[in-house]
Formats: C-alpha cells, structure tokens, sequence
C-alpha cells in the first residue's frame, strides 16, 4: 500500500511538471518563435480580427448581434458565452423581434445571422450574404455606390477553408477597415 | 451540402487511416513492443519505485487505480484552491471556491470536464495546465489502460495478471498522447489559437469606439489534448466556439477528427490483441452504425429554422439554426461536432447546445445516453461496449439454450454478473440523481429556460456528468453547492462505477481457458451479432431513458406553436 502510495504521489508531481507545466511551456515557446501574431491574439491597432466587435451606426457594416462584445467588466475580462435560449423560448422571439425590427428602421431585410447571437457572443464573421444584406443601410450612409460596395465585400469574402471545410465569410473588422479607407 | 458531403467523406477517409495505423500503433505500445520513448521511460519507473516487468493481478491493478485516482485529485483539488498566491496568474483571481473546486477536481480526473465555471474569470494559468491539462492527459491515459487491461483478459489463457497500471499509464501519456497533441498544437495555433504567458490585452478601435480587454492564455495546447483525450474541457467559457480556441474551420474538423481518432482506433488495436481483426470490426461497424444514424438525423434538425426566430418573423433561414452557432461553421458543421463530442464522451461544444432545435437537442441528449460507447471515450467507449457485447452473448445464448461463450471465453454467472453491473450503474445513477434534482427546489433553480426546455437542462446536466461527457445546455446554473456535489457523485459513479467491474471482468476472464470453437459456437464476427449488439445498446439506453426524454425534449418538439 505505502509503496501504491509513493507511486500515485510520485506520478502526479510527474505529471503535472510535464503534461501541466512542460508541454505547455514548451509549445508557448514554439508558438511564439513560429507564430507569434497568432499566438499573441492576432492583434492589429484596430483590435483582433478573431474577436467581433460592436459596430452601430448606419455607416459601418454590423457583425453578429452579440450581446457583450466589449469585454471590459471592473478592470477584468468579462466571461464569453451564448445566450443559452432554448428554441422555444419567449424570451428569445421577443429578442429575434426587436433585432428584426432594428435592421427593417435601418431599410435592411435581415438574414438569420443578422438578428441570431453567436456561439461565443465574439463571433468575428458574417457571411457573404449578411454583407451584401447590409448594402442599402450602408450605401446611404457613406453615399458609396451599390456596386462599389458589391465589389469591397467580394474582395473581404475567404474561404471556405481548403475549399470545402464551413461557408465562405467575411471578417466584420478587416471589412469595415477597408471601407474607411473608400470613405 | 455538397461541401458538407465532402467533408463527411475526408472525415472517414482520415478516420480509417487512423483506424489501421493509429490502431496498430496502440497495439504496439500496449505490448511493449514501441520502445523509442524508452530512455524517458525508464526514469519514470526508478522515480516511481516500480518494476516495469512485474504485471498486476486485476486486484492490485485496481487498488494503483484508485490510490492513484485519489492523490491526483487532491492534487488538483490543492491548485485550484491554492491559485490565488501560486504564480502565473496575470489577472489576479483568488482561490476558487471549495465546492467549485471539488467538482472541478473530480470532472477532470474522470475525463468528464463539466465546467460549473467561466474559465477566463475563474482560473489562473497555472490551474489551467497543472490542475486541469494534467488530467486531460493522465486521465485519457488511464482510460485507455483500463480497456486494454480488459482486452488482456479476453486474449490471455489461465493467466492470473492483467497488466500493471502504471506501465500502461505512463506509456499511454509518452508514446501516444504527447506527441500527437503536441504536433496538433501547433496547427491550432498557426490557424488563430492563443498560446501564450502574458495576461489580457486591452485594444481600442477608433472607428468604433469599441475598447475591448481581451483575455488570453496558453489554449492552443490544451485544445489539443482536450479534443485528443475526448476531454472537452476548455480554456475559455464559450469552449470550442471561442475564436481563440476553435479559429477556423479546418481546426473545427481536426478537433472533430482528433476527438475520434482514438476510440476508433482502440477497436483494431483489440482485433489485433485478441488475433481476429473481424472482431474489431464487428465493435466498429455497430459504432459506425449508430454514430451515422445520430449524425443524419441531428444536422437534418439543424438545418431546419429555429422556431423562436420564425415566429418573430422570419421565417426565411435558409441555411439552418443560427442561434447560438458561429458564422465560420455554420449549423451542419456545428451538429456533426455536437454528434462526435456527446458520442465520445468528450464534451467540448463549437456551438450552444441549448439552443438547438429540439431534435438536434433529442440527438445530443441520447446519443450519450446510449452510455457512449459510439465510439466513446479513450478506452472507456471500448470497455463499455465490451460490456455491452457480454450482454449481447448473454442474450444470444439464452435464446439458443447454451452457455455462451465470447472469443472463446465461457460468460458464467460471475462474467454476466460483472458486465450487467458496469452497464447498468449509469443508468441507475443517472434516473435516481435527476429525479432528485427535480424533485427538489434547490435542483429546479438550476434550470434557466421555461417550459419543457429547463427540464431538458436538468436531464441533460446529470446524464453528461453521469457518462463522463462534460457537454451542457449551458443556461444551466450548476455552480451551486447542490449542484457541485450532486455532480461529483454522478461523475465518480460513471467512472469507477464502471471501471472497477471492468477490472474484475478482466481478472475473471484472463484466469480462463479457451474453449475450441464447435458447430454450435455462436460467431461474433457475423452481421448477426452486430444486430444483437446494437439490440443491446439501444434498449438499454433508449428504453430506459425514454420516459424521462418524452418530458423535454420530445414534449419541445410537439408544442407546435407554444413558448414558454
């Protein structure tokens, strides 16, 4: 038994320095020497283009109606998450109905992504479609054309991955830095 | 759908290399016969005072388990409490709670990973990798050892030993586990995932105005042994749809493809150990069998729209159920990840599961409550279905009238006896806690959605933890000392609960001769078998469970029309 014990002790003290500390202080360094943008956030000035940020007003595309995006909360990080609504919940149709009714003030027909939260509450995409549903709102707000607009989301649009993993979808930030330097 | 197709297609091509290689390399580590790690190896053993080549009786075996089990617990337990004056902890936080704590410590010895906390406002980096990544390793590694240990008893004749847990578990962590997590680290990270030591990052966008503090950590590597060891838990709360965690769709498919890999595999390592790959493939295709059927129907229900959003007008939702989905997934991608995480034991999500339309919910919800055994957990979907093939023999020989027999081992009294226990401790913990929960007060606060829904939370909440999965319907409020100690009861259960018959079954079974196949030999490599298995299986987990998933999920789909 006390020698079962040493054993038990002995492995995890094992275990901890290298499957705990080891593999990930080794990987933290290859990460960094290899790729240390993406290790690092994939951070720009602007912000990450992996974490969706909220965008209001007309002149700007929207991303995902995530409801806590920025993540400040008394000098910590808040904690990212879904709304957890069940697909029969009230709480949900009255939500999904004041997004729709967002979108039409804004002279936009929504699409589902468009007035649905994310899984993470930090979604950084939306789709092609989503763009080009937001063409009217924004058009009239920066006074860019249709087509000029049609062109931009076309050039931002990626993927899908390898050609056929997940939708094709465009990075909200990179889409709305490129229309600033149109503006 | 035609890239949805494609991608079912590479998914199984990259499967079934990992079915024939992957699975022969386990086969070669579990018999000694991989040697290049050796010169780490052999430390390990001086450090841990034991004899590699002194094999254990299932007795001894099972006490290393459990005294092992108990240290790395309270070791984990420590860290958690103790994060608040331990080092590498950027933002502060204190020590986590004792009830949290002993949750959290018992969900990831047992491979579970259910998560009654927010892990970017609850832990420290040092309790992320040296109290939780940990187990997601030792406790994989552990699983595997169990289910070769059984595999041992079915291929050894009149032997009285089954193997010697510490050999199996640091040979599962060195030769198998480490270096393809470490490899597949480095591909999460190159496609977006955070790795790294320094605390948030507070960014600020003048076109916006947006100012965001962004948490970080070492995630790309426990992304990967978290899907690898079917583990599921993960650094930040939104787990696998965090951006940081899952970046692109190519890492949503590796972490599909990694949380499969193993468990599959196991099926042609125990073809191999016991010297009738048919064997194996029998296991497999009735895995196969179900995991389809469950994939098919969970991805139809998602593409279909969300009620909620159709009766708040619009009824438009061409591609599917949005709602607590990512953009870079979609919800087709995001229902086959749900199906491989609830079937594997796994548990992680790249969605909100709570959120799926009804019978998407209804596979989630089943397909663990078939006691993940298609394909499961490292090792323990290979020993639970083992289990269940027991059963199935049982049930063969009894409509024959001949005592059955399983790879040329006679099932007595004591083999039925053993195999009916370890199958039916799930159930059994799983009907009584939830019936519980429900019954009392303190358990139906936990529900956060109305209506049938919140009682789909509930189930869903104890039979993940009673099976070791880790998945939520994540409005659930568990972190309450109700909930953390309820929870740790079920996890315990699903675990030894399980994996001590299993040692006991190997014991039993190593100890007996082979009796020549005859005429009259009932074959378990025939189609048939695969038919009672699946018989097994779906009786045990759909009959059983049928009355409590006819109050949620089933009553959610029916109320055509009604919220709540």
């Amino acid at each position: 038994m006390l020698a079962q014990l040493r054993g038990a002790v002995v492995l995890t003290l094992i275990a901890m320095v290298v499957f705990g500390l080891g593999y990930s202080l080794v990987g933290t360094g290859v990460s960094q020497v290899l790729f240390p943008s993406q290790a690092n956030g994939s951070i720009g000035p602007d912000g990450s283009t992996l974490i969706g940020q909220r965008w209001t007003g007309p002149g700007w595309f929207h991303g995902r109606p995530d409801s806590d995006n920025p993540l400040v909360a008394n000098g910590q990080p808040g904690s990212s998450g879904p709304s957890n609504l069940g697909p029969r919940s009230k709480v949900l149709v009255a939500q999904t109905r004041g997004l729709i009714r967002y979108w039409q003030q804004h002279g936009v027909k929504p699409t589902a992504d468009l007035v649905t939260t994310s899984g993470s509450g930090l979604d950084p995409d939306i789709t092609p479609a989503d763009a080009l549903a937001q063409i009217p709102m924004v058009a009239r707000a920066t006074g860019l054309s249709a087509a000029r607009l049609r062109r931009l989301i076309q050039s931002q649009t990626q993927g899908p991955e390898l050609g056929f993993l997940g939708p094709a979808y465009v990075d909200v930030l990179q889409l709305n830095l490129a229309l600033s330097r149109l503006r | 759908m035609v890239h949805f197709v494609l991608t079912l297609v590479v998914l199984i091509a990259v499967l079934a290399i990992a079915w024939r290689f992957l699975g022969a390399y386990l086969a070669a580590v579990y018999t000694g016969r991989a040697t290049w790690c050796s010169f780490a190896e052999r430390p390990i053993y001086r450090l841990l005072g034991v004899d590699p080549e002194r094999e254990q009786t299932w007795q001894r075996y099972a006490v290393s388990l459990v005294v092992f089990s108990g240290v790395a617990l309270l070791g984990s337990y420590l860290v958690l409490r103790l994060q608040g004056v331990l080092p590498l902890n950027p933002q502060h936080l204190g020590g986590v709670p004792a009830a949290l704590s002993w949750n959290t410590a018992v969900s990831f010895l047992t491979n579970t990973n259910w998560q009654n906390y927010a892990g970017e406002t609850t832990m420290s980096y040092l309790s992320q990798i040296l109290a939780l990544q940990m187990q997601q390793f030792v406790s994989a590694a552990v699983g595997i050892a169990v289910a070769i240990a059984l595999v041992r008893g079915f291929a050894r004749r009149g032997e009285t030993t089954i193997g010697n847990f510490w050999v199996d578990t640091v040979r599962g962590c060195l030769y198998v586990l480490l270096p393809i997590a470490f490899l597949a680290g480095i591909i999460f990270v190159a496609q977006g995932a955070v790795q790294t030591l320094a605390g948030p990052v507070l960014v600020h966008n003048p076109l916006n105005g947006v100012t965001q503090l962004i948490p970080r950590g070492p995630v790309g590597f426990m992304e990967a042994i978290k899907q690898l060891g079917t583990n599921g838990g993960g650094f930040f709360n939104a787990n696998g749809a965090h951006p940081f965690e899952n970046p692109t769709a190519l890492t949503n498919f590796l972490s599909i493809a990694l949380l499969l890999a193993i468990p599959v595999a196991l099926t042609y390592t125990f073809g191999r150990m016991v010297g009738s790959l048919r064997q194996g493939v029998a296991l497999l295709a009735a895995m196969v069998i179900i995991f389809g059927i469950w994939t098919s129907f969970t991805t139809f229900a998602e593409a279909q729209p969300n009620p909620a959003v159709a009766a708040a007008g619009l009824r438009q939702q061409p591609t599917g159920n949005m709602e607590g989905k990512e953009v870079r997934f979609g919800p087709l991608n995001s229902a086959l990840y749900g199906v491989a995480s609830t079937q594997t034991s796994t548990g992680s999500v790249d969605s909100s599961n709570d959120s799926f339309n009804p019978m998407g919910g209804f596979g989630l919800l089943t397909g663990m409550m078939l006691g993940e055994v298609t394909p499961g957990g490292t090792g323990s979907g290979l020993y639970t279905i083992l289990l269940d093939a027991v059963v199935a023999v049982f049930i063969g020989g009894l409509m024959i009238g001949r005592t059955p027999e399983y790879l040329g081992k006679k099932i007595q009294a004591r083999e039925v006896k053993l195999a009916s226990l370890g199958v039916l401790v799930m159930p059994v913990t799983v009907l009584v806690l939830a019936g519980v929960a429900t019954a009392l007060p303190v358990g139906r606060a936990g529900a956060f959605n109305a209506g049938p829904h919140g009682f789909s939370e509930i189930l869903y909440a104890i039979t993940s933890q009673g099976n070791n999965n880790g998945s939520a319907f994540g409005g659930f409020g568990g972190n309450t000392v109700f909930y953390n100690v309820v929870g740790s009861i079920d996890m315990l259960m699903g675990r030894f609960g399980i994996m001590i018959p299993v040692l006991a079954l190997a014991g039993a079974l190593a100890a007996k001769q082979v009796v020549p196949n005859s005429a009259g030999t009932f074959r378990t490599d025939s189609p048939m078998f695969v038919v009672l298995l699946l018989g097994v299986i779906l009786i045990v987990g759909g009959l059983t469970f049928f009355p409590a998933v006819s109050l949620g999920p089933l009553v959610e789909q029916l109320s055509h029309g009604r919220f709540f």
